[in-house]
């Protein structure tokens, strides 16, 4: 970088120990990042290039992508201060009903997932109510609906697994954008939308570190802000280049990236948002300030429920098969997800990117140890460590600030 | 007399902060010693380097107790030679009896197995000794807080104490068991325990103590002989290295027509049915005007408050509210927000604030609406009403980008009133808005009431501290057992009059 040319220079050309000092108060945002990337060079050396080659890459976000729209939904609940254990299981039980209504009783696809979606919000209303309206601990509320779905999916497929699913329905999970221009070899309309979404991202950096600089808001030294803004694009550009080389990106891609757009400038920038982190950092002082804390956490669950729901729908299409064990243990993987991600047990912290990209984190993980062939109990055994050495950072992190 | 404690020239650093710098404390065996200062003086830090909290080795100068130099590595090497704190938030276990809690970490027991008989025998023992008539297998929880404190105590006897320092010990104890832990002290001193306290109330101080020490920034600046009679003002211009002639700011009230009527307001309980807490109270508060309520802890001032609102206290609350002359709905906070009511709490940690948010963030969380478009926050317009608030009412803090956590008792109720007074209300309700912090930023909060008062706002103060009732207020109701007692204008009220009026209400009933 040439710092000299740049307009900004004489404001952020900081001194190091600056800049070292800013590094420290933001080493978990950098941090979780870091790993991301740390441990996505490993296994691509570890496994010989294999997990960056765009077949497996696409599975890679297919596989992981139930798991993403839930860390969202679940970061939600968990900022509020709640936890929901139910997920895997109403993930199964909807895409249970999916197959029964769609394959058995032959409801046309769309109105079928439309219907899935509405359960899956009344499912979570259901629990929320107990939540916030009597004060059930959500994790007793969320323990009985874990037991309930899964005993409702068993009832509901009567023990068989209930397929094929008709193409349109699967196309949700195998899916990929058509390319408009039609080129050989290359989904050059995958291409362009990773780069306009690139580009897009990096010009409302550029805006918003233009407005904290006016607004005279403590900004992040230039340095870092170009590494990682370019860090950002480069990946985002040379993965959707990569994808691009495969079939393009896939539709649950753009599902989930339209998700984490949303729901990052709900938590981020809406008096929602706002009022959701208070909640979760102390109810009673939220209480006080007018805020309907009851309303919130039960649409927060709500919410869950529909996402739930979501993911069933994906799982099942990708399955093409809705199976009485769908989802089992699921919610387990969720929470790692979210914890990995830098929110707090305790609730009020946490980020919706921190929570995707500790879900990518467990996904690329998974994906690399069974490409090395590494059995799955040892890989259980290593993603229980790194989910504990990530408290354990946050935690340490926290005392020394 | 020979002294039992000597601390010379004790210097302790923190990164970047010298939190005490070469401090001499001298404490002689058999007498109160008061340790005063501001908020961030040094008070506690100095009795984390004494009790072993900050180990022998990270902290200059040398500590002698009992004439030798003495190297305590940890809390339970200062308890074995009878150094004990209490400190100010106690702590005891709610859940457990009197009796475990004095035990608690020196069980009696043989062999890890607990002789229960003997445990309780020797708490109802040293319960007697601080004149504690419980049984020793109540639940704490079941205690009020003074008694709660005399618990604390009687585990500092069981571990037979010689040194006892008590930190803020009266600060939210009400006037009757302060008087009562201070005489236990008096009476300890007749037996030989030592004691060293810690306190904010000047009146106590000057009441028992027999030496004063005064901390400022981290340096002994003053040792006073109680003795040979030393004057509060005297201690204050120690404290603050200003003569503080006026405690209070000078104000010349422009008072208004009623803006706010409260009729027959009845609150009961919300866990025993029958139990009324606020019984028929009726009041108005004038624009322009600073009203004030007094009384005893526990007399329902909060729980009047906080009914008031959004109902955030008590069931079968009954009564009408009349704000500019029209019946106000106050059911929920949102809609006694929005008629134009705000309530700062008095406990700033649990009601006020959200600790791990920033400056920036909690204070316009009671107005989001202000600082939003169609429900998307305006980091910018939020960024400027925060700044605007730290400046106007000096937050002490780096940026308002700090967690409010971190910022000290003072300045965490500035953040909460800055809250508030964002809210913009009419009538502003202030829950003992100066406990626990220090005189230089009493006289800055006297100083925003006065100024919202001079605006046109109603303010009604609650406060334990009937000095600074007097002191800032224009008319007065005195509270008891959930009832108005009395009302008087200021300029007719005195601390006796108004303790009479509580007494002899209390005798009434």
């Amino acid at each position: 970088m040439t710092d000299t040319t740049s307009p900004a220079a004489t404001h952020t050309a900081a001194p190091t120990k600056g800049s070292w000092s800013f590094l420290r108060g933001h080493l978990r945002q950098y941090g979780i990042l870091f790993a991301l990337v740390a441990i996505m060079a490993f296994f691509q050396v570890a496994t010989g290039g294999i997990l960056l080659k765009p077949v497996n890459l696409t599975n890679l976000v297919l596989q992981n992508s139930y798991i993403v729209i839930m860390a969202i939904g679940m970061l939600l609940v968990i900022v509020s201060g709640h936890i929901d254990l139910s997920v895997g299981s109403v993930m199964g039980f909807v895409g249970a009903l999916a197959a029964v209504m769609i394959v058995n009783w032959h409801v046309p696809y769309l109105i079928a997932a439309i219907a899935c979606l509405g359960v899956g919000v009344l499912i979570g209303m259901a629990q929320g109510f107990w939540v916030a309206y009597f004060r059930i601990p959500s994790f007793i509320v969320t323990l009985a609906g874990m037991l309930v779905f899964k005993g409702l999916t068993l009832w509901l497929l009567a023990g068989q697994s209930v397929g094929p699913f008709p193409r349109q329905f699967q196309l949700i999970s195998s899916g990929f954008i058509p390319d408009i221009f039609g080129a050989e070899g290359l989904n050059l309309f995958s291409l362009l939308i990773g780069v306009v979404v690139a580009l897009g991202l990096l010009a409302m950096a550029v805006r918003t570190r233009h407005h904290q600089h006016k607004a005279g808001i403590e900004e992040e030294p230039f340095a870092f802000f170009a590494v990682r803004n370019l860090l950002v694009v480069a990946a985002l550009v040379y993965l959707s280049w990569l994808m691009a080389g495969f079939r393009g990106l896939p539709n649950v891609f753009i599902v989930m990236a339209l998700l984490i757009a949303i729901y990052g400038f709900v938590t981020n920038r809406t008096t929602i948002g706002r009022r959701i982190y208070a909640i979760g950092g102390n109810e009673k002082a939220a209480m006080l300030s007018g805020i309907n804390a009851k309303r919130l956490v039960f649409l927060t669950f709500a919410n869950m429920g529909m996402l739930s729901a979501l993911a069933g729908l994906v799982f099942a299409a990708r399955l093409n098969t809705a199976t009485p064990k769908a989802g089992i243990g699921f919610e387990l993987d969720v929470i790692a997800a979210v914890f990995i991600g830098g929110a707090s047990m305790s609730g009020g912290v946490g980020t919706v990117v921190g929570a995707v990209v500790g879900a990518f984190i467990m996904g690329v993980m998974n994906n690399g140890m069974s490409i090395l062939g590494i059995g799955i109990d040892w890989q259980q055994v290593i993603k229980g460590l790194v989910l504990l050495a990530a408290v354990i950072f946050d935690v340490m992190n926290k005392k020394k600030g | 007399m020979a002294a039992i404690l000597e601390m010379r020239a004790i210097t302790k650093e923190f990164p970047g902060v010298k939190a005490l710098d070469n401090v001499n404390l001298s404490v002689e065996e058999g007498e109160i010693h008061a340790l005063v200062g501001e908020n961030g003086a040094g008070k506690s830090t100095l009795m984390k380097v004494l009790s072993g909290v900050y180990p022998h080795g990270t902290y200059d100068g040398d500590i002698v107790y009992d004439g030798e130099v003495r190297h305590f590595r940890s809390i339970p090497d200062s308890e074995a030679l009878g150094i004990i704190i209490i400190h100010q938030e106690l702590a005891l276990i709610p859940l457990l009896s009197v009796a475990e809690n004095i035990f608690l970490g020196n069980e009696r027991a043989t062999k890890g197995i607990i002789d229960w008989r003997e445990t309780n025998r020797r708490a109802a023992e040293l319960l007697s000794r601080v004149g504690l008539k419980e049984n020793p297998e109540a639940l704490v929880d079941d205690l009020g807080l003074g008694k709660q404190q005399l618990v604390e105590i009687a585990k500092a006897l069981s571990k037979n104490v010689r040194l006892l320092i008590l930190d803020e010990p009266t600060s939210s104890l009400n006037e009757t068991d302060s008087e009562r832990l201070l005489d236990l002290l008096v009476e300890f001193r007749a037996k030989g325990i030592t004691s060293i306290l810690i306190s904010h109330k000047l009146n106590e101080v000057s009441r028992v103590a027999d030496t004063i020490t005064v901390l400022r920034d981290g340096s002994t600046v003053a040792r006073l002989d109680c003795r040979q009679g030393v004057s509060e003002g005297e201690i204050i211009r120690d404290m603050v290295g200003r003569s503080l002639e006026d405690r209070y700011p000078p104000r010349a009230p422009k008072i208004d027509g009623t803006v706010m009527t409260v009729d027959g307001w009845t609150v009961h309980h919300p866990l025993h049915a029958g139990r009324k807490v606020v019984d028929n109270v009726s009041f108005h508060v004038r624009k322009g005007e600073v009203l004030g309520i007094a009384g005893l802890m526990g007399a329902g001032r909060t729980e009047l408050a906080m009914s008031l609102f959004g109902r955030s206290y008590g069931r079968d609350i009954s009564g009408s509210v009349a704000i500019n002359g029209k019946a106000a709905d106050l059911s929920t906070v949102r809609k006694a927000i929005e008629a134009g009511i705000a309530y700062a709490t008095e406990d700033r940690k649990t009601f006020g604030l959200v600790l791990d948010d920033t400056i920036r963030r909690n204070i316009p969380l009671a107005r989001l609406e202000a600082i939003a478009d169609r429900g998307i926050v305006d980091r910018h317009r939020e960024a400027d009403v925060a700044e605007r608030y730290r400046k106007r009412l000096a937050i002490k803090s780096s940026s308002i980008e700090q967690e409010t956590v971190n910022l000290s008792g003072g300045n965490q109720q500035k953040v909460v009133l800055s809250k508030w007074l964002f809210a913009d209300p009419d009538i502003l309700i202030l829950d003992e808005p100066t406990r626990g912090i220090d005189v230089g930023a009493k006289f800055e909060i006297y100083t925003v009431i006065r100024d919202l008062a001079a605006s046109g706002k109603a303010v009604i103060v609650i406060s334990s501290e009937m000095p600074e009732l007097l002191g800032i207020t224009d008319r007065l109701y005195v509270m008891n057992e959930g009832r108005f007692v009395d009302e008087m204008p200021t300029s007719a009220a005195s601390q006796e009059r108004i303790m009479a009026s509580i007494i002899r209400s209390g005798d009434r009933a």
